[in-house]
């Protein structure tokens, strides 16, 4: 902050705590008497009369230890505008050494596992129990605990994956993250109603669900034009774009007609956020491994 | 000794329409607050509608209890306390019945719209900007009222209890216009004026000063009338209420840092926000202190008098809850405490055993001085009442209590590999009985106050003597 924004708030800042203070002190040097009398303030209220009491000596000694700790606190912290204080505290730096005080006191824990494969890692018992934890403080939120996901959130514990199922393909998940994005009516702006009520008949046909055969056979025309782009001519799907497979009667958003319509109508935005920078290489090896093994 | 002026009507007819709310409005926003507790214990009570889930019945709780019910009683007590203490009746009775009708609009749009989910998002400061300004407009109104009473008054000094209304009244009409300033988009939306980090630090500059002008300082006015007035003893300490009144309103505009700790807002500010709530914890005693001693020669009077018992034990929870309040701002108790139940244990110890307890002897005392009768219809239901509202209370906070340091034990707590022992659910579960013994203290605190509507109703309803206004006639 500018130089005047920092004087203005250290003038304002002392001026409060001293001004309490010396409020506190001269009113108690005005008292004439440091016991309790029967003297009051000579008016009445509806009644109401005041005494001419001493301040409490606790009360002011209370009172004064802690505009004192204020001030020391005030000399050691930062407080007084671009003022550091003395012990050089921030909470950024504070963040910064508890990260690295519990890197130093359990990187180690993790480090024997981070150079094995994730393949083979997932056999091991110790690193899977660490894994589990690991997914429960990080994974659960989203995929829940027993990671069988929810809407939106994908079942990883199915062996059908939006983005593949492979060591590396997992580990690439957990590191970058994913952006998940199927736009409305596909590639299709100008789809009509028909032809939204013809395309999802059309996807529910590949589970023989549809509801209006006719109209199904019809939106095999839109399906071509609206979706191979990334669901494929098969509607296989795609892993290198996360364009899920239609075909298997497994849905990230619910399979019913309305769901189905809804998804086209307005497409899905996603997110599985990237995970690198938040764990170490090693928590991320282990973690890999442990959904690797959900489905392995 | 000032002179009773055998000509002087005073206006009790806003003090008892503002009496009667604050009852209606303390069972209305206390109900609603046993029904969200209830669901926080039996989701399935949210009924699967939008009007009823969680998220909006409790802003509807909040204000209904901060501004339905304590802002009631701070009018009702505020505008027959600034009359009888200035011997001056109100400057005006038809401003003073706008504001009266203007604030039960307020609170009644408050209840439409808050369920119909518009809000501003703003805790405690969420009604939506046209609501705002006619907040805006009848608060101004209020220190018209108020000031202007002060200014014909014909007593020679302003009474301390003055002091303390006059002081809410002024930095809460400066906090809701400060903190509301947003620009429209439609008839019922609005964004803040006020941008991320800045945004949060104008929202808590607020936020904790709804908690120290609206429900500290004028509580406090009502304090210094009633507490001597039902004792019959002069007040403990001039000079005490001289350090701690100006200590207590300079310091606690500060303290609304310490809703941020650890977060985006920058270090300075987080430091001045604590040691300034630290600092809180002298002058807030200093209400406390000369409360209590306010009673030295009058203690036998506990044993007779529910309503002096109400009066006093509000002082003892103010007392706790304005220690806790100072250690819970220390960053490293905050650590634990924060978001935790301990906070909502904190904010009801002093609404439950502060705001309400001594709003509910205020009004025990003003009813019958209102409706010309000489005691509440049953001194043994104020007794009842008194006794509902005190286990209520320590049920509520003891609960939360309870609940918020084992949420913030069992959020921190490690495997030996480091990652947490807890998932959030897990301590979620373990707060079920928590939150069951809470509702229950609640249920507990809401039958007292069915009470007191009983009494205050056959109370007003036995009204043989005329409802006495003059001045003379109630010096007595």
């Amino acid at each position: 902050m500018s130089t005047f924004w920092s004087i203005w708030i250290s003038v304002i800042v002392l001026g409060t705590v001293f001004g309490c203070a010396w409020l506190l002190w001269a009113t108690r040097k005005s008292q004439t008497t440091d016991v309790e009398t029967d003297r009051t303030m000579g008016h009445s209220f509806d009644g109401i009369e005041e005494y001419d009491n001493p301040l409490p000596k606790w009360w002011f000694y209370l009172f004064m230890a802690t505009c004192v700790f204020a001030l020391g606190y005030l000399a050691l912290y930062p407080g007084l505008g671009n003022y550091k204080g003395l012990l050089g505290w921030t909470s950024t730096n504070q963040w910064e050494a508890e990260v690295a005080a519990a890197e130093e006191k359990y990187g180690e824990i993790y480090a024997q596992y981070g150079n094995t494969p994730v393949p083979e890692l997932a056999t091991n018992e110790d690193a899977l129990k660490i894994g589990q934890r690991l997914f429960a403080n990080n994974c659960a939120v989203c995929h829940g605990s027993a990671a069988r996901g929810q809407v939106g959130f994908p079942n990883l514990t199915d062996d059908d994956w939006l983005y593949g199922g492979t060591p590396d393909a997992i580990l690439a998940t957990l590191h970058n993250g994913r952006m998940g994005n199927m736009p409305a009516k596909g590639t299709m702006p100008s789809m009509t109603n028909e032809q939204v009520d013809q395309v999802v008949n059309y996807v529910l046909s590949f589970s023989g669900r549809e509801k209006d055969a006719e109209a199904a056979k019809a939106g095999a025309q839109v399906f071509q034009q609206a979706c191979v782009a990334c669901h494929g001519p098969n509607a296989k799907g795609n892993q290198a774009m996360g364009a899920p497979n239609l075909t298997d009667n497994t849905w990230l958003y619910g399979s019913t007609y309305e769901w189905i319509k809804e998804t086209v109508m307005n497409g899905r935005q996603n997110q599985m956020p990237a995970q690198a920078g938040r764990l170490t290489e090693d928590q991320i090896q282990i973690l890999a491994a442990y959904v690797y093994s959900l489905s392995n | 000794m000032s002179t009773v002026n055998a000509n002087l009507t005073y206006n009790y007819k806003v003090v008892r329409q503002f009496a009667i709310m604050t009852v209606v409005w303390g069972i209305v926003g206390m109900a609603m607050g046993v029904l969200i507790a209830a669901q926080l214990v039996w989701p399935s009570l949210n009924l699967d509608l939008p009007f009823t889930h969680f998220g909006r019945l409790r802003p509807l709780h909040t204000n209904a209890v901060i501004f339905g019910f304590g802002g009631s009683a701070l009018f009702a007590t505020c505008y027959y306390v600034v009359q009888r203490t200035c011997q001056a009746r109100l400057i005006s009775d038809g401003l003073a019945a706008f504001t009266f009708w203007g604030w039960q609009a307020i609170i009644v749009a408050a209840a439409i719209t808050l369920p119909m989910g518009l809000t501003s998002s703003k805790e405690y400061a969420e009604l939506e900007w046209p609501i705002d300004i006619a907040i805006a407009v009848v608060w101004v109104t209020y220190a018209l009222v108020f000031f202007g009473t002060i200014m014909k008054r014909s007593t020679p000094h302003i009474y301390v209890a003055n002091w303390f209304y006059g002081a809410f009244i002024i930095t809460v009409a400066f906090l809701h216009i400060g903190n509301n300033l947003a620009l429209p988009a439609s008839a019922f939306k609005s964004y803040s004026a006020y941008a991320g980090v800045t945004d949060a630090m104008m929202q808590w500059w607020w936020g904790h000063n709804a908690v120290g002008f609206f429900l500290t300082a004028g509580f406090l006015g009502m304090m210094y009338y009633f507490v001597p007035k039902q004792a019959a003893r002069p007040v403990y300490s001039y000079r005490l209420s001289i350090v701690h009144f100006w200590a207590l309103i300079a310091t606690y505009v500060w303290a609304g840092g310490h809703h941020l700790h650890y977060s985006a807002l920058p270090d300075w500010a987080q430091t001045a926000g604590m040691v300034m709530s630290l600092i809180l914890l002298a002058p807030s005693w200093g209400g406390m202190i000369n409360g209590m001693m306010t009673l030295s020669g009058a203690w036998h009077k506990l044993r007779t008098d529910p309503i002096l018992r109400f009066l006093v034990v509000s002082l003892s929870f103010y007392g706790m809850s304005t220690f806790e309040g100072p250690m819970m701002s220390i960053k490293t108790v905050n650590a634990l405490s924060h978001n935790t139940d301990w906070t909502i244990g904190h904010v009801h110890s002093g609404a439950l055993g502060w705001v309400a307890m001594i709003s509910i002897g205020a009004v025990y005392h003003l009813v019958p001085k209102l409706w010309g009768i000489k005691e509440m219809y049953s001194t043994a239901l104020i007794n009842v009442h008194f006794w509902l509202a005190t286990v209520g209370t320590v049920l509520y906070i003891v609960a939360m209590w309870v609940n918020g340091i084992m949420q913030g034990l069992m959020w921190r707590a490690v495997n030996e590999d480091g990652t947490l022992t807890y998932s959030f659910v897990e301590a979620l579960e373990a707060s079920y009985p928590g939150y069951f013994v809470r509702f229950l203290g609640g249920v507990i605190f809401l039958s007292g106050m069915l009470l007191m509507a009983y009494n205050v109703y056959m109370t007003v309803r036995q009204k043989e003597a005329v409802a006495a206004d003059s001045a003379a006639a109630q010096a007595a």
